[in-house]
This record gives structure tokens, C-alpha cells and sequence, in this order.
């Protein structure tokens, strides 16, 4: 009696539905699950990636087969002039946004890590730079940078009286240079800043108690507490913060477009002008690839990052 | 040391002006330069908003009128936007992107994720690593091969080949964001659940997907934030104006010959802006918290 009941709704589910039987098979289960997203990073990511190695040493342009032509494409870089001033500004451009967001973000994160009123709206709001689709923000900066009616000329000639003459921002080169690193800034320091609360959450509050017993002052409790536990949350954010700053490409096309005078130009942009708009799809190949082994580089680095973070919690801690 | 010297001066004052002096202390510290950066933060968006409702008179006259106010508001900028130019098209092509990219990537990660986190085979670990790893391939190096990959499979110019390729950039930080949550879910009720006899389906459908709701909404969220914000694809992509997404065709389309037109141009960002916004408004904590638990992960 008890036997029928107890197998009854067992047998019910077991009704030998191949289909369903199948799916039940551990591999093909596996193999079901990881195809849709290993296809598309094959079909989408891994061949493009080596087919754009291979067009950096091929003479192809937007219409025509290229032959290969080994490291020509990557010679005529070497004597180049637009080519190293975009390496210089690429490594400009990520050196300096990458401290300031830094900076910025961890003094906005050791603020929001204090108690106030509103806390949780006045996170949500400091996000809004980031969520923002940078282009329409980039758009945003390129009217506050205006030769003529910029905002911050305005304030500082006829608010302030500091200046004279209005801030030509966009119109030569170290200006531009710096005007699109401060745009970049602003971008990175909500990311920045809320990546770094989370850290600074984890650490212990009883840490703090026992330095404040032994009487250590404000700055001895950032020094010798707070800085070494961010370690290794700060290795891993500033690597991805480098590698995206480096490969940037959305701010610069939409205020300068690399100029005045290519003077702004980053390796993506300039591989965009030579690789899109100027159909030389090899030679544009060649400047991308060549942002790889900065990019293995930065890589590395977090790696090290987080084994050094291993090392601080226990190796059984993964 | 001097400020270890003044604290504990500070604890042998009189109670109210040690009040007083750490009020003082918490407004110059915390509150004064929290004020500064909110108003950086925000100030560009108040400038696009304000931008989208002056007249052009007011625009480009700061010595008669007080650039920080409006003093006639108008619709013009934006009528003309809706009106005159294929704006509503750009917007309708770009929420077509964004939500067929996000649902793509997360079916696809949450199956990948499911399968690394859940049914554990050998090489889950190495397969998990590959997906992050593909996270650290930005699209600036992508472009070009990708671009001739788009046309080899006839998908030049068409929305579809946006949809297709924005998951390169979403699937890895979604299966990452996602392995997190599965890994929060204990094991033993799944194990109860193929004890009853449950199949592994099932058990997806039945048990974990339901516990994993947070995490897929934020993955959501990630993701059509960040294919809202895609730009260089789009404009490697995309030829012609019809099809162009938000972010491309304000650059390329509305920014024409010397003269700008900035109203136009502020309001369509704004009103490119608003529908992330919104979006995110909605699910702001998910958020937070997600972006500070990968970060924790």
C-alpha cells in the first residue's frame, strides 16, 4: 500500500521522456549551459582577436583582401610621429585620470563612509555620472568648454576677475590635453568611490577602537589601517580603471575627435581614423594591437594584486 | 601627534563647546567637501537641463541674462528634436539594442554561470577564469576585425549586429556578477530537490533561479546600462542615420557644420540620459549593492 504511493508520483516524473532524460545527463547538461555564452565570445571575441592580430601584419584596406607583409605595418608605426604622440598622450591621459579619480574617489569614499542624514539617496545620486551614457555627458563638456560661451569662462572673467580673456580650452593642445583628462576624472570618481566604500566597509571597526586606544592619531589610523586593508580592492579597481582609461575612445571622439592639431589623439581613436574612416583596416589593426602588451601588462599586475591578497587573508580563505 | 594632542584636549573640555568644536570639525571635514563634490558631480547635468529649455537668445547672451537661470523657458529644443529629426527613431533603435543585447546575455550567462558555480565539472575553475579574462578585451582592439566579421555575416548597418555583439562585453561581467549570487545559495537544497527526484532543469528553473531574482536584476540593470552606452560598435557598425543609436547619432547627426545648435544638442542628451536614469532610479539599490559585492567577490 504504502510501496504504491511512495513510487507512484516518482514513477509519474520519471516517464521516460528522452528529451527530458538527456538534459538530466550531467555533460550534456554542461555542455548545453556554457554554448550560448562560449559561442558568442568565440564567434564575437576570441576569432575577431586573432583576426585582428593577423590583419596587423597584413596590408588590407576597407574593400580588399590584404597579403601579408609581416612587421611593415609595424615599422612605418615606429617612424610615425601620430603614432608615438597617441602613446604619449595614451599613457598621459591614463597616468593622470587614473591618480585623480583615485585621489578624488577615496576622499569621496572616506566621506560617504561617515554617518549622515540621506546617506543611501546622496549614493544613489553620485552614481549619476557613470550610469550616464558618456557620449551625452562627453556632449555635456564639449558646451561647458566652449571657446566663447563657456561656463567656467564666464565665472572666472566676469564672477571672479581672475582672467581677463576667456580659457580657449579646446583650441591648442595642452589645454585640450587636460580639459578631456579633467572630463575623464569626473566620469571615473563615482566608480571609483563606490568600489572603494565597499572596501572600507569590510574593515573592522574594533581595528580602529584599538589604535584609537593606543592613541593614534587620524592620519597614523589611515597610514597604518585603512591603506593597507584597501590594498587589495585598490590593486584590483585601478586595474580596471587603467585599462579602460587607456583603451578610452568615447570622450576623446566626441570633444576634440584628436584634435587640434592630432595633438589629443589616444591609440583607439587614432586606430578609428586610420582603421574606419581611413580604410587602412591593417595599419588601424596594428595600432590597436600594439595597445596589447600594455594591456598584459596592467593584467599582470592585477594578478599579482590578488595573489598578494590571498597572501594577506590565508591561503585556505579563497 | 598634534592631533592626538588636541583630542585629548577635546575630552577635557566642557562638554558643550567640545559639541561645538567637533560640529564645527564635521562641517569643514565631512559636509563642505561632500557639498563640493555633489556639486561637481552634478553640475553638467544641470547645465544640459538648463541648456534644453533656454531660448537661443538666452543661450549665447550671458551679459543680459543670468546663465545659471532661465528666464523664458521653452520647448522649442526639444519639439525640434522630436519633430524635425529622426530622434524618436534613434531612441526606439536604442532600447531595441539594449533590451534584446541584455535578455541575450542573460540567458546566456546565467546558463554559463549556473554551469561553472553549480554543476562543477573539472575545468570549471579554467572556464570561469577564460570569461573573466574576456571582460579585460575592451572594444577599442575589437573594432576593426569585428567590423569586417559584421560584414562577413551580412549584419553591416543593421541593429541586429549590435545585438549580437554587445554580449562580448556584457556575458563576462554578468556570468561574473552572477557566479557571486549562485555561490550565495546553499547547496543543500538543491540536494534536497534531486533527492525528491527533481531533474537538473527543474531544479533550475524550480529552485535557483528564483533565489538568483536579485542578481539577475542587477545584471539587468548592468546590462542595459552598459549597452545603452555603447558607442564605438555602434559607430563602426552603423551607416545609415535611420538606424543609428542615441549616443552616435547626437554626434554625428545633430552636430552639423560650424554652428551648433546646443539647445538641440543638451536636450537630446538629456533626453538620452533619462531613460537610463529612470531605469536605474528604479533598482538603484540592487545596484549599489551588486557593484559593491562584485567588488567584495
Amino acid at each position: 500500500m504504502s510501496v504504491t504511493t511512495l513510487s507512484s508520483p516518482a514513477l509519474a516524473q520519471r516517464q521516460p521522456n528522452w528529451l527530458v532524460r538527456l538534459f538530466d545527463y550531467k555533460p550534456f547538461l554542461i555542455v548545453m549551459c556554457l554554448a550560448p555564452a562560449i559561442g558568442l565570445l568565440a564567434v564575437f571575441l576570441t576569432y575577431p582577436l586573432g583576426l585582428g592580430i593577423w590583419l596587423a601584419f597584413t596590408d588590407t584596406t576597407i574593400g580588399r583582401r590584404g597579403i601579408f607583409v609581416g612587421l611593415d605595418n609595424f615599422q612605418y608605426l615606429l617612424s610615425d610621429p601620430l603614432w608615438w604622440n597617441a602613446v604619449f598622450y595614451s599613457i598621459v591621459y591614463t597616468a593622470i585620470a587614473t591618480f585623480g579619480k583615485f585621489a578624488l574617489g577615496f576622499w569621496l569614499a572616506l566621506l560617504l563612509n561617515n554617518h549622515f542624514p540621506f546617506k543611501s539617496l546622496l549614493r544613489a545620486i553620485i552614481l549619476l555620472p557613470w550610469i550616464v551614457p558618456t557620449v551625452l555627458s562627453a556632449l555635456a563638456f564639449w558646451w561647458i568648454y566652449d571657446p566663447q560661451f563657456s561656463i567656467i569662462s564666464y565665472l572666472l572673467v566676469d564672477v571672479l576677475h581672475w582672467r581677463t580673456s576667456n580659457v580657449d580650452f579646446l583650441g591648442s593642445p595642452w589645454p585640450a590635453r587636460f580639459s578631456l583628462i579633467a572630463a575623464n576624472i569626473w566620469r571615473g570618481i563615482p566608480f571609483v568611490a563606490i568600489s572603494l566604500l565597499a572596501g572600507l566597509q569590510t574593515i573592522s571597526p574594533s581595528l580602529y577602537e584599538a589604535a584609537m586606544l593606543d592613541g593614534a592619531s587620524a592620519w597614523q589610523r589611515f597610514r597604518y589601517i585603512t591603506f593597507p586593508m584597501m590594498m587589495p580592492i585598490l590593486a584590483i579597481v585601478m586595474t580596471f580603471s587603467i585599462i579602460f582609461t587607456f583603451t578610452d575612445f568615447q570622450l576623446v571622439y566626441a570633444i576634440t575627435r584628436g584634435g587640434p592639431v592630432n595633438s589629443t589623439h589616444l591609440l583607439a581613436t587614432l586606430a578609428f581614423q586610420r582603421g574606419i574612416a581611413g580604410g587602412e583596416l591593417g595599419e588601424g589593426a596594428a595600432i590597436a594591437v600594439s595597445m596589447i602588451p600594455f594591456l598584459v601588462f596592467a593584467t599582470l599586475f592585477s594578478y599579482f594584486g590578488l595573489a598578494r591578497r590571498k597572501w594577506q587573508q590565508g591561503e585556505a580563505n579563497d | 601627534m598634534t592631533d592626538t594632542v588636541a583630542q585629548v584636549a577635546d575630552a577635557k573640555a566642557a562638554p558643550d563647546t567640545m559639541a561645538w568644536d567637533s560640529g564645527l570639525r564635521r562641517l569643514m571635514m565631512i559636509y563642505l567637501p561632500l557639498g563640493c563634490f555633489v556639486l561637481i558631480l552634478l553640475f553638467p547635468f544641470y547645465w544640459m537641463a538648463i541648456t534644453s529649455f533656454k531660448p537661443n537668445a538666452e543661450l549665447m547672451n550671458y551679459k543680459e541674462h543670468n546663465p545659471f537661470w532661465i528666464s523664458s523657458p521653452t520647448l522649442a529644443h526639444i519639439k525640434h528634436l522630436l519633430f524635425d529629426t529622426d530622434y524618436p527613431r534613434w531612441l526606439w533603435t536604442t532600447m531595441l539594442v539594449a533590451i534584446g543585447a541584455t535578455t541575450l546575455s542573460l540567458v546566456a550567462s546565467t546558463l554559463a554561470a549556473y554551469a561553472i558555480e553549480r554543476l562543477r565539472f573539472r575545468g570549471s575553475p579554467y572556464v570561469g577564469l577564460g570569461i573573466y579574462l574576456a571582460y579585460l578585451v575592451p572594444p577599442s582592439i575589437l573594432f576593426i576585425p569585428l567590423a569586417t566579421v559584421v560584414v562577413q555575416f551580412g549584419l553591416f548597418d543593421s541593429p541586429l549586429a549590435l545585438i549580437l555583439v554587445y554580449p562580448t562585453f556584457l556575458v563576462p561581467f554578468c556570468t561574473w556578477l552572477l557566479i557571486g549570487y549562485f555561490k550565495s545559495i546553499p547547496y543543500e537544497l538543491e540536494e534536497c530537490a534531486l533527492v525528491d527526484g527533481a531533474t537538473r532543469l527543474q531544479i533550475l528553473r524550480r529552485i535557483t533561479l528564483p533565489l538568483a531574482v536579485p542578481g539577475l536584476i542587477s545584471a539587468g540593470i548592468f546590462s542595459f546600462t552598459l549597452s545603452w552606452n555603447e558607442f564605438i560598435y555602434a559607430l563602426a557598425f552603423i551607416q545609415s542615420g535611420a538606424n543609428k543609436t542615441v549616443p552616435v547619432a547626437i554626434l554625428t547627426e545633430l552636430v552639423t557644420g560650424d554652428v551648433y545648435q546646443w539647445g538641440a544638442l543638451m536636450a537630446g542628451s538629456l533626453l538620452g540620459s533619462l531613460p537610463v536614469a529612470i531605469f536605474y532610479s528604479l533598482f538603484v539599490d540592487y545596484y549599489v549593492s551588486s557593484l559593491t559585492g562584485a567588488v567584495k567577490e
